[in-house]
């Protein structure tokens, strides 16, 4: 009996001690966290997926704190959540937030399988990366899409996915968020994070192409071959043309798809437009534009409206309906090499 | 038999070549000349359209830091200095001469008569040196590194021995051996001029056993000119691949390890040059030629006559593709290089180059990667890397992008010799993702050392 008697005493004892200890460890190294930033953190969408530059979303909440106590949120935007969650944050924090504009990803290359024919055929490991380190892919084109589907593997929103018959990738524009992870992971920088646009229109050059336009219209039928005329018919100075590429900013752009109708390779695409009117019947070849056959899109897969290639004689390219009529390449694209053999490494 | 100590694979060798002798190929109607024939900074052109060009005109003289000079090939006029398709695919600058007959620059001696080191009068190291940088000469087993950079050690560096690299350890390449059986007094020379360049008293030539007729030859030949040559040695190695990697190839010959980078052979008092590169500036010191032409292996399981060529640098290869027999119609796939490292071409329009050892022909079925299936931890790839890597872990690193993982496990170490992806019994593409977490650990580092020289 005295023995159960002590061993009681002397635990109860022990466990005492070590409780006054730990409450005294507790109280002398208590870390003081700044309690907004498990608020800020609880509006935040959780996805931890580094769109805002910082890692994860705890990263981010403590970053907005830290602006906050400086002033302003400047810089700072969620860009899964958008306006309204940066709103909320604001909110909490006592600021106000930052009018941001939403953006979207959006693939710059058009080069289909029907418009960039392949030259060669790469059966190394698949994946983007692989591609780009050991050649320049399987098409002539060296700045286009490689097609093994990084960007599909990096998106943690389910919103980019390969389209088998093109090819290429196609950006779902209610799952995007525009985090940026498809854009850091294409290894040709091919994908931009975009301002979404008014009513979520927009007119972009679908193209990536740095070589000379000789060169670019022999890879592909739809690149971009600098040939300015964009530039000269933008009233609003919304067009560049750098290392043989032109570039429409989004926040110049008026949307109003002049550009569209001048481009000789259709390498310039608007989306979220209602349809055109077809044009007047009897005057096909009107001087004004070639592009009756391609213009205007539902969603960012651009579709044919009107199924008839216009040609005008003194344009090399035919307008080309996107359905699935098989057209064979225009004039200019005809001379592509012939079929090479495999490429890749090893045995 | 000597050989080296970790790892290394035994692919069948089909050496298809190595009986036929050199031949000189045809002077191509047009030649193309790329300014990034070499590792380091590319040349930079000095003619323009319109140039009247000879045989030995310099085309475009060394760029900044590590680079070297390019010569034209060929005699005739530069028809334009612009950006051309290379082997890989993507556009770079480079020189296109049509060509017009064959004139030669006079400084050039066209002789075939074999001057002697003792013919050359009391050279001094630093002529040696600088004639070698003049020619525009780069290692000519692949790698193309500037030559005249590697005879210059370090200070605090010494050299102890010169390792003339006559391996070739890629199967179906007879370049080197070919090379060997047919100019071998004049890479006698061409080593004695490397001592004389770096002050070095021993030489090895390191050959594989399947070259028994090569090792006897120049065996031979030092037995009986034992006072001309002194300090030279052959080294008789083991089959295998890849001995004929720099770090492969110290082990075997002398038995020492090289640390990892940014550790060099020199550190290790070891200069390895190919027996491609010893021709090249037995040419250079000696005729007073620049780097125009090289051997070339033509050759391929169906090719109708696998031929080893001379052939000027600049010419396409479906001209030495022509030469050989033409393309057979089961061709899958063409290499330029061995099979185990060489690299695809996209396009048979691009030329020779200062670093094309061979152009291998394979046929569609041959070509083909088997279907990849799940790792089954079998450590194949541990037991064949050369470099006492764990490739399996470096591939799966790199699928998770864990390059911390990458970097600790020494993937900058990788050679590249592809022994993991070709001993792998699932077929897993273990090399292109190691090269993956290679190139970008070595971007972190390079970063890394930036900020730290930018934080200083």
């Amino acid at each position: 009996m005295n023995v159960i008697l002590i061993a009681v005493i002397v635990l109860g004892a022990i466990g005492l001690v070590a409780a006054l200890i730990l409450f005294l460890a507790a109280k002398k190294f208590a870390v003081h966290e700044d309690e907004r930033i498990a608020l800020v953190q609880e509006q935040l969408p959780g996805a931890n997926c580094g769109g805002c530059g910082f890692p994860g979303c705890a990263g981010f909440a403590g970053a907005c704190v830290k602006a906050a106590d400086k002033g302003s949120l400047e810089g700072l935007l969620c860009p899964v959540g958008g306006q309204p969650v940066m709103e909320k944050v604001a909110g909490i924090l006592g600021m106000q937030a930052e009018a941001s504009a939403p953006k979207v990803a959006v693939v710059r290359c058009n080069g289909t399988c029907e418009s960039r024919p392949r030259i060669a055929e790469f059966d190394g490991a698949r994946s983007c990366r692989v591609q780009q380190m050991l050649g320049s892919g399987e098409t002539a084109c060296a700045y286009g899409c490689l097609g093994c589907g990084d960007c599909v593997a990096a998106c943690q929103f389910d919103a980019i996915h390969m389209n088998p018959e093109t090819g290429l990738p196609e950006v779902d524009e209610e799952k995007c968020t525009a985090c940026g992870a498809c854009s850091k992971a294409c290894p040709r920088g091919i994908i931009e994070i975009r301002l979404k646009g008014l009513k979520n229109r927009r007119v972009v050059v679908l193209c990536n192409n740095k070589d000379k336009g000789a060169q670019t219209r022999k890879a592909c039928s739809v690149g971009c071959i600098a040939c300015q005329k964009c530039v000269k018919v933008c009233k609003f100075e919304a067009i560049t043309v750098a290392n043989n590429l032109a570039y429409i900013d989004a926040e110049k752009c008026k949307l109003c798809r002049k550009c569209e109708d001048e481009c000789p390779q259709n390498a310039i695409l608007s989306f979220n437009f209602p349809p055109r009117k077809p044009k007047a019947e009897g005057t096909p070849a009107a001087s004004t534009s070639t592009t009756a056959a391609k213009t205007a899109s539902a969603g960012i897969k651009p579709v044919a409206v009107e199924a008839k290639p216009v040609a005008v004689e003194a344009k090399p390219v035919v307008a080309k309906p996107a359905a699935s009529e098989a057209t064979a390449p225009a004039g200019a694209t005809t001379d592509n090499p012939k079929v090479e053999p495999a490429k890749e490494q090893e045995a | 038999m000597k050989t080296f100590h970790i790892g290394g694979v035994h692919p069948a060798e089909n050496k298809l070549s190595a009986a036929s002798p050199i031949r000189i190929a045809a002077i191509p109607k047009q030649a193309v000349f790329s300014m990034f024939q070499h590792i380091g900074a590319p040349a930079v052109p000095v003619v323009k359209k319109g140039d009247e060009v000879k045989v030995g005109t310099l085309l475009g003289e060394a760029g900044k830091g590590l680079s070297v000079p390019v010569f034209s090939s060929v005699s005739g006029k530069v028809s334009k200095v612009d950006a051309v398709l290379d082997s890989s695919g993507t556009r770079r600058m480079a020189v296109v001469v049509d060509v017009e007959g064959d004139e030669w620059e006079e400084t050039i001696d066209r002789s075939d008569k074999l001057v002697t080191f003792k013919d050359l009068g009391g050279i001094t190291s630093a002529e040696v040196v600088n004639r070698i940088k003049a020619a525009g000469i780069v290692g000519m087993g692949g790698a193309t590194f500037p030559t005249g950079v590697k005879l210059m050690p370090p200070p605090g560096t010494k050299a102890e021995a010169i390792i003339v690299n006559a391996v070739e350890c890629e199967p179906y390449l007879t370049a080197d051996h070919r090379l060997m059986l047919e100019k071998p007094e004049q890479i006698l020379v061409g080593i004695q001029l490397i001592k004389h360049a770096v002050n070095c008293p021993k030489a090895y030539i390191g050959i594989e056993m399947n070259k028994p007729d090569a090792i006897q030859l120049l065996q031979n030949l030092l037995k009986e000119k034992a006072a001309q040559y002194p300090g030279i040695e052959v080294v008789p190695l083991k089959v295998k691949y890849p001995q004929g990697g720099e770090k492969q190839l110290i082990d075997a010959v002398i038995g020492r390890q090289v640390p990892a980078p940014p550790a060099l052979p020199i550190n290790v008092g070891a200069i390895v040059q190919n027996v491609g590169t010893v021709y090249a500036i037995y040419e250079a010191v000696t005729k007073n030629k620049p780097l125009i032409e090289r051997i070339i292996t033509v050759t391929g399981k169906s090719v109708a006559q696998p031929s080893n060529f001379l052939a000027r640098i600049g010419t396409p290869m479906q001209q030495l593709i022509d030469e050989a027999g033409g393309l057979p119609e089961d061709t899958g796939k063409i290499i330029g290089g061995g099979p185990m490292m060489g690299r695809a071409l996209m396009s048979l329009e691009v030329p020779v180059t200062k670093g094309s050892s061979g152009l291998l022909l394979m046929t569609a079925k041959e070509s083909r990667r088997g279907e990849v299936s799940p790792c089954i931890r079998c450590a194949k790839c541990v037991s064949a890397c050369p470099m006492g890597l764990e490739p399996y872990l470096l591939a799966s690193y790199t699928r998770l992008k864990d390059w911390d993982g990458c970097e600790k496990n020494d993937v900058t170490s990788c050679i590249e010799c592809g022994s993991c992806a070709f001993t792998c019994p699932s077929n897993r593409p273990l090399l292109d993702n190691i090269r993956v977490a290679k190139q970008t650990v070595m971007g972190i580092i390079k970063a890394r050392h930036m900020e730290s020289i930018s934080k200083k």
